[in-house]
């Protein structure tokens, strides 16, 4: 058994390894190891050269990294989480996914950006955020979103290996949980969704850090005798319309979990996609399990009480299946 | 005084500037019969900053430019065709149609764009040098901007991680006095930007940018250095640009005066009457370049006529690697 944070390590390590050109930056990346000691140990094994703590200035290094990405080189940027890449979304939005298309095809941008998302710490409105929707909505990036240990490791690799910008989330909650890593396995395409648990009468949708909730809520539906079949999204960008529309059609109902604010969201852009391409299979409406539409307080009941949790989970899929 | 070029040399940058010259006016012509669309921003008053800077700097070397870049693509050596029809929207522009006169691209010639998010290209010079430090390659990354976007973080975060990291990049600053309507003294709090910098440990230096020889010497110093040491330099070009910020600009915010006074100092006029007086020049030397500079707009203009639009099924190219779909 592996941690998702180790796996994450282990893959950042092959590559660094691997290939000369690859470099990885952040801010407290060497020295401290990490803001989520993703990374200890590196700073000693590549050097200053290749493991690069950045001054604060998100826009600066988010940008130096599509500069260098454009220069030759691999970069893997991690910004510490995503409410401090907001400081960094000019730099993704106007210059890493326009550059390719902007210059006729001249120029392409294999940057990796990581980062943690998500709430669950108590440590409130300013850390909490979930905005993957917010980069999910940009053509010319991509967007993947980790639910798995050996997720983590292997979408790190693929996002290197594209040619793409490719911006990772990571759920803060996921990285101490452990999980099988085999290192070996031929991975499957990050750009698919992956049924985690196979169920006939409801589609209980999800990524990143609601994945394990939908699952545990999956098990408890069991006991009610609801058979729940989880997708866990994987990619947000490209969103895998194929396997949601197909496991729809096969359940007839949908159950859409997702930690942003339910305006705006993917799961609004799952539901629309359902609406438009599944609508006659859709034996019931369609039901979203969202954060409430508040700032993440920081008192524990009522964080738990804004985010997507089990029973919300379990009382929406009941819903979509007695009708009611 | 006189000057201690050659003949050969004295022509080049005459040519250079005097080819923007009547290209931006061929531009704006084409802009009022709607063959040109969106934003066009003029250089028209600032083409020693281009030209001087351009020719100082080495064929290998990295530019990053902003919005105002025709000057510096023209120089670098992106046919004028290619510009054009990119300004009309050809698929035979130099960004395919994608970027128009903004976003002027070349791979070829390390001409990493026309940027028009203000400070939004300093950040990618950074990374750029970064990467040239890593693969020991000894080029310069010369990124152009403008006195507005010393107002930006990115200019000031810029400045700070190309110091710290000891980065070759040569940062020019062509401070024509506006950004947009608003004056210097009105958006910056101290109107000397040579300042700022070193207090990032960047060594800063001003120049006059009417005076085409002077940007070249100065430039072609401070790239050196930068080669050298392979740490950043700032260089402050102190300009004026004649014409609107851009098509749309109605000019409230200064006074015709103003402008009839500055240009007094036109680059072009002054480099001219100089190498005349020094007799460097002959008049019939310059009826030839501008000969010359009528012919290749007249072929550049002709190219984008002649070019063909994108097919609209082409639309989503160049969005990824490879099509998503
Ligand atoms: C981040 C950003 N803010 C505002 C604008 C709108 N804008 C375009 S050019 C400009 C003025 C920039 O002035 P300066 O940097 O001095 O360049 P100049 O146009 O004088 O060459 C402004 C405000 C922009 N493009 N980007
Ligand atoms: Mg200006």
């Amino acid at each position: 058994m592996t941690t998702y944070r180790d796996a994450i390590r282990t893959a950042l390590q092959t590559l660094l390894r691997e290939d000369p050109r690859v470099f990885f930056m952040g801010e407290d990346v060497g020295r401290y190891g990490g803001p989520y000691a993703v990374s200890k140990g590196l700073l000693e094994e590549f050097g200053e050269d290749r493991v690069r703590d950045t001054p604060l200035c998100e826009s600066t290094f988010v940008g130096a990294g599509i500069g260098a990405a454009i220069g030759g080189m691999r970069p893997i940027v991690e910004v510490m989480t995503v409410n401090f890449s907001l400081l960094a979304l000019d730099q993704v939005v106007n210059n890493a996914a326009v550059m390719r298309h902007m210059s006729g095809g001249q120029f392409e941008v294999p940057l990796v950006v990581r980062m943690a998302t998500g709430g669950g710490k108590q440590i409130a409105a300013q850390h909490s955020h979930s905005l993957e929707n917010w980069y999910a909505h940009v053509p010319g990036i991509k967007v993947l979103a980790p639910a798995t240990v050996q997720d983590a490791h292997d979408m790190l690799i693929a996002a290197l290996e594209d040619p793409d910008p490719v911006v990772i989330f990571e759920h803060q909650m996921l990285y101490g949980v452990d999980g099988p890593l085999d290192t070996d396995a031929t991975p499957p395409s990050p750009w698919k969704a992956a049924i985690r648990r196979p169920g006939t009468d409801v589609t209980v949708i999800a990524y990143g850090g609601s994945v394990p909730k939908a699952l545990t809520a999956a098990e408890e539906l069991e006991k009610e005798g609801v058979s729940a079949e989880v997708i866990d999204l994987r990619s947000l960008r490209p969103l895998d319309r194929d396997a949601i529309i197909g496991s729809v059609s096969r359940t007839h109902r949908a159950v859409l979990i997702d930690e942003a604010w339910k305006t705006g969201s993917l799961a609004s852009e799952i539901s629309a996609i359902l609406a438009e391409d599944a609508f006659y299979e859709l034996d019931a409406p369609i039901a979203r399990v969202c954060t409430l539409e508040v700032p993440i307080p920081y008192a524990k009941h009522l964080e738990e009480a804004a985010i997507p949790q089990v029973d919300r989970i379990v009382e929406a899929a009941k819903r979509t299946v007695s009708g009611g | 005084m006189t000057l201690d070029i050659s003949r050969d040399h004295a022509l080049e940058l005459l040519r250079d500037m005097i080819r923007i010259r009547r290209f931006e006016e061929k531009s704006a012509e084409l802009y009022s019969k709607q063959k040109i669309r969106g934003f066009l921003h003029l250089y028209i008053g600032e083409e020693a900053v281009g030209v001087g800077a351009m020719h100082a700097l080495r064929e290998d070397d990295n530019i990053v430019a902003t919005y105002r870049e025709h000057g510096q693509a023209l120089v670098r050596g992106i046919p004028a065709g290619e510009i054009m029809a990119e300004m009309y929207g050809k698929a035979n522009g130099c960004s395919g149609g994608r970027g128009g006169s903004m976003h002027l691209f070349s791979a070829k010639r390390r001409f990493y764009g026309g940027h028009a998010i203000v400070g939004g290209g300093l950040p990618i010079a950074v990374g750029l040098a970064l990467a040239d430090k890593m693969k020991g390659e000894p080029r310069v990354t010369a990124c152009f901007f403008g006195d507005g976007a010393t107002d930006e973080g990115e200019f000031h975060e810029s400045l700070n991680l190309a110091a710290l990291w000891k980065l070759p990049v040569l940062f020019l600053c062509e401070n024509n006095e506006y950004a947009m309507g608003t004056a210097l003294h009105r958006h910056v709090s101290d109107r000397d930007i040579a300042n700022n910098p070193p207090a990032y440990g960047v060594p800063a230096d001003s120049v006059n940018g009417m005076d085409v020889i002077a940007v070249e010497r100065a430039v072609h110093n401070e790239a050196e250095l930068v080669r050298e040491t392979s740490k950043p330099r700032f260089l402050e070009l102190k300009t004026y640009r004649f014409r609107a910020h851009s098509m749309y600009d109605a000019e409230l915010y200064r006074s015709k005066e103003e402008v009839e006074e500055r240009k007094k100092q036109d680059p072009i006029d002054v480099f001219q009457a100089r190498v005349l007086n020094d007799g460097m020049v002959t008049q019939t030397d310059i009826d030839a370049i501008e000969a010359d500079a009528a012919k290749e707009i007249a072929a550049a203009v002709d190219f984008a006529e002649q070019g063909e639009w994108e097919p609209v099924e082409d639309i989503t190219r160049h969005t990824y690697a490879r099509d998503l779909s």
